[in-house]
């Protein structure tokens, strides 16, 4: 029952409580079952032997009522310092937003950049801004020792200063559903992402770069990246295989069925409901699975994918 | 009111009153219609053991399909329908009724002295409304089944049209349910009350009684709350009020306080009577009165009241103000105190008595080591900045397994163990009973105990798929599953050869001096042939002489 890699002082000091309590529960325990052990060895029953009258110990009980009282107190308190700790956030933290989505994550930063996976700075407290665009999430790093419930139409917020580089993983804690068949289903389990620790410099960099084009990309480059950053790699291939979402071969212009409703020729307005209200028109032959991207993709990011599309004959 | 009602004068004539009340009217209809709070307390009891094998099939699936990465044996959104089902059943249509409505039917009024509970009417209504509820649960699975958990979370059990449709049935379902569930409480109380045997005092009621009466005093308190909970989701549903969906202006976390208000003490309603039943397995077994029999009593009891004050336990990471968070991590450790003292009150029972370790017995030796476990990982959930890490982590998973399954189940199957030989007149097979209980024992520990592990480490509950770290220890989990079902079906095996062929079991097999033993074996119709006048407690085995300690495990004269 050892807790994972602790990569900040807030984990090792969470560590330390935990400790205490699982010590504490061996050696109450060993005592309580090694006692029924052994009373039930010595006191087996003989032929010819009666249990003897049960009397009565009134400072035995008072004192089994009263001192776990003391030991209850005290793991109280080391729960609850630790807490307090984690519920005040440094002012000088960096703010970064993340929303949680069916099934998710996006992470939005000063600059304006957004990216599924998290990124942040070693040695400086950063404060997370949760929300949810649908239903309830729990955004989770076990390495951190954090928790935090995403609420729709309600902000919450969390900090960590991590004092490792390195990757940690991101999981949704509250369950969340699912959907689709066979090996395209998405839900719950799949919203698992990663938390890059980066040296300072790294994450400077990161946020002088990101936010757009890099430079010396071209704005169909800048599309490509996005499909893999965003995910959309996930259910659209390039080249033509057919995954839980439409390949994106050709996609520009062609003619597509719908499940309902008249067909529709893949225009720039058309992409655009599609990214950030899929649900409105469905492709036959597909279930309703794609997150919307609204409040994630930017309009800028849209080109930039509209743009790649239409490269890809 | 300190007569004993007797619901059936007029139809019965006393003949009838003294016969083996299994012999006491036959065909489909003399138990349908039956008054009799014995046959009720077994019609409950298939009924349960039918929810709690259902459930237990649900729970083999999702073990097996958590055997390897990725797919194994069903998609995920079926993933989802399966550990929901799996958990709907047994908390409301097993654990729940189980021992109140199985064992404590049978049970509660022979220990009484009494010739039935005081409203026998009621009590068969109660049972039809059980198997109500159960219908529209069926109803719902047939639908296709709901994919919320058995938490019913909002936004998401309203978020989809379709889905909510099947969450409006199963909602339904429980709601039905928490009905019988409370006319069992009330009657119980009532019959508490007022059917005492002559002699029967309060101090020398049996523990299971006491038991009995700190459950129903929460099922008639808390149930209500459940009701009112899944009406406004239902309204909420229907007409389109916005109390629980913010789309429509609602809180959904407004619905986790609800929910946990009546789920917590829930969790007393199923333990409880799990820690009523082991009490008396420890005192006839190890033959001597519970040590501190008043505080094991009473400790029941506070169970049932700080029960009530604990329920934002569930919701530390929910985003409630941090002093709300402070406040009940104090009053949960507050639990703890009555666990404790009951724990430790048992084990020094076992201290200078004679203890025997027939099947009954190794179950209620099981209880106390697994109840342990359960209770001393409460203590790292009831501490806050460690509960953060651990919510809705394998962890919880496996703390409130050990409670409910090892704690309320094996107490279960220890008292149906236990009070088999009476409720049915048949003895069993002693080796294979053991050997269904250490199975089930290894089993367990197997499955759970590579849980806490995962769940330290950061496994999310109700994932389909995992991260390969992972694989070796779900294997191991999933395993142990498997030896635990082996040791449920061997157990039930057991059962079933006792019934087609067991031996007639005597009148009083453990040598027991507890009222419920002193009559017929199997009871006669109005369960004592002559009201028994009570002159001494239930476990006072020093009173007893060496003749009332003989245990006739099976009857000398085949004929009865
Ligand atoms: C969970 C799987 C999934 C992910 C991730 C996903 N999509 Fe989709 N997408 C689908 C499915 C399924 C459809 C077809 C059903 C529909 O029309 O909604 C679809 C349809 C589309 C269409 C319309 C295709 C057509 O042939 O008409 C576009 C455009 C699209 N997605 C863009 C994107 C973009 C851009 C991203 C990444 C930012 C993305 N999708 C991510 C599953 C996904
Ligand atoms: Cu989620
Ligand atoms: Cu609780």
């Amino acid at each position: 029952m050892q807790m994972p890699v602790a990569l900040s002082a807030y984990a090792t000091d969470v560590d330390k409580s935990y400790y205490i309590i699982y010590w504490l529960s061996v050696v109450l325990f060993i005592g309580i079952i090694g006692a029924a052990t052994y009373f039930c060895l010595a006191y087996k029953r003989k032929a010819g032997v009666r249990a003897e009258p049960t009397g009565h110990n009134n400072i035995l009980e008072l004192s089994w009522t009263v001192a776990p009282v003391f030991i209850l107190a005290y793991l109280f308190w080391i729960g609850w310092k630790g807490y307090v700790d984690m519920s005040i956030v440094p002012p000088n933290a960096i703010e970064v937003r993340g929303r949680a989505f069916q099934w998710g994550w996006d992470f939005e930063y000063p600059n304006g950049a957004h990216t599924p996976d998290l990124k942040a700075p070693v040695g400086k407290p950063v404060k997370l801004i949760l929300s949810s665009n649908d239903v309830l999430h729990a955004f989770f790093i076990p390495q951190l020792r954090i928790k935090r419930d995403t609420v729709p139409g309600m902000y919450v917020s969390l900090w960590f200063e991590a004092d490792k580089e390195g990757d940690a993983d991101i999981f949704c804690a509250e369950y969340c559903g699912g959907k689709g068949e066979g090996t395209a289903a998405i839900g719950h389990w799949a919203m698992i992402s990663k938390v890059h620790i980066l040296s300072v410099a790294d994450y400077d960099k990161f946020i002088l770069e990101g936010g757009g084009a890099k430079p010396g990309e071209s704005v169909p480059d800048w599309g490509k990246r996005l499909y893999v950053e965003k995910n959309c790699a996930g259910c659209h291939s390039l080249d033509g295989a057919v995954g839980a979402g439409p390949s994106w071969k050709g996609i520009f212009g062609r003619t597509g069925v719908m499940t309902a409703g008249p067909d529709i020729v893949a225009d720039e307005n058309y992409i655009r409901e599609s990214i950030l209200e899929p649900q409105a028109h469905i492709v036959k032959g597909f279930g309703p699975v794609m997150p919307s991207f609204k409040g994630i993709l930017q309009d800028k990011e849209i080109d930039a994918i509209i743009s790649f599309m239409k490269t890809l004959k | 009111m300190n007569t004993q009602a007797q619901p059936q004068a007029g139809h019965h004539d006393d003949a009838m009153l003294n016969t083996n009340y299994l012999k006491a009217g036959s065909g489909w209809k003399s138990w349908a219609f039956t008054l009799d709070h014995k046959r009720i307390g077994i019609m409950y009891l298939v009924f349960v053991l039918a929810a709690f094998l259902t459930g237990g099939i649900f729970a083999l699936l999702v073990r097996t399909e958590l055997a390897s990465q990725g797919h194994t044996i069903v998609s995920g959104p079926t993933y989802n329908k399966l550990f929901t089902l799996h958990g709907a059943i047994m908390v409301f249509l097993f654990i729940i009724p189980s021992v109140p409505a199985s064992l404590g039917n049978f049970i509660l009024p022979m220990q009484l002295g009494a010739r039935d509970v005081a409203f026998p009417k009621i009590n068969l209504l109660s049972f039809y409304i059980y198997l109500v509820g159960a219908t529209f649960a069926l109803v719902s699975i047939g639908y296709g089944s709901v994919d919320t958990g058995w938490t019913f979370y909002t936004p998401y059990s309203l978020h989809d049209p379709e889905a909510a449709t099947k969450v409006l049935y199963m909602t339904a379902a429980v709601f039905v349910l928490g009905f019988s569930s409370i006319l069992t409480g009330l009657n119980f109380l009532v019959t508490i009350h007022t059917l005492r045997a002559p002699g029967l005092t309060w101090t020398r009621l049996p523990l299971f009684i006491w038991g009995m009466y700190a459950t129903s005093i929460m099922q008639v308190l808390a149930t209500p709350v459940l009701a009112i909970t899944l009406l406004m989701l239902i309204f909420e549903r229907v007409f389109g009020l916005g109390i629980f969906d913010p789309k429509l202006g609602g809180d959904p976390i407004l619905f986790q306080h609800f929910f946990w208000f009546y789920s917590h003490p829930a969790v007393y309603i199923m333990i409880v009577p799990g820690m009523a039943i082991v009490s008396e397995l420890i005192a006839t077994f190890s033959r001597r009165v519970i040590f501190g029999y008043f505080a094991v009593a009473m400790s029941s009891l506070a169970l049932a009241l700080v029960g009530f004050l604990v329920w934002a336990h569930h919701m530390f990471t929910s985003g409630m103000s941090e002093y709300a968070n402070m406040l009940f991590s104090a009053l949960t450790f507050l639990v703890a105190i009555p666990s404790g003292v009951k724990v430790f009150n048992w084990t020094a029972t076992l201290y200078k008595g004679s203890i025997s370790f027939a099947p009954p017995m190794l179950y209620a030796l099981a209880f106390l080591f697994l109840f342990t476990i359960g209770g001393l990982t409460g203590l790292f959930l009831g501490t806050l900045n460690v509960d953060i890490h651990l919510h809705d982590t394998y962890f919880v998973v496996a703390h409130f397994h050990y409670v409910m399954m090892g704690g309320t189940v094996i107490g279960f199957i220890g008292g149906i163990l236990y009070w088999w030989p009476k409720i049915t007149g048949k003895m069993y097979n002693f080796t294979s009973a053991s050997v269904g209980a250490w199975l089930t024992f290894i089993g367990f520990n197997v499955t759970f105990l590579s849980q806490f592990v995962m769940g330290s480490r950061g496994m999310p509950r109700r994932y389909y798929d995992y991260l390969p770290e992972f694989e070796q220890l779900h294997r191991v989990s999933t395993l142990g599953s498997y030896i635990l079902a082996v040791g449920l079906f061997t157990t039930a095996g057991t059962l079933i050869q006792s019934l087609a062929r067991g031996r007639a079991a005597g009148r009083n097999p453990w040598g027991s001096v507890a009222l419920e033993w002193q009559t017929q074996t199997p009871p006669v119709f109005q369960n004592f042939e002559e009201t028994p006048i009570v002159t001494r407690g239930p476990y006072d085995y020093h009173l007893a002489t060496d003749e009332e300690l003989r245990e006739d495990l099976y009857a000398v004269d085949p004929a009865k």
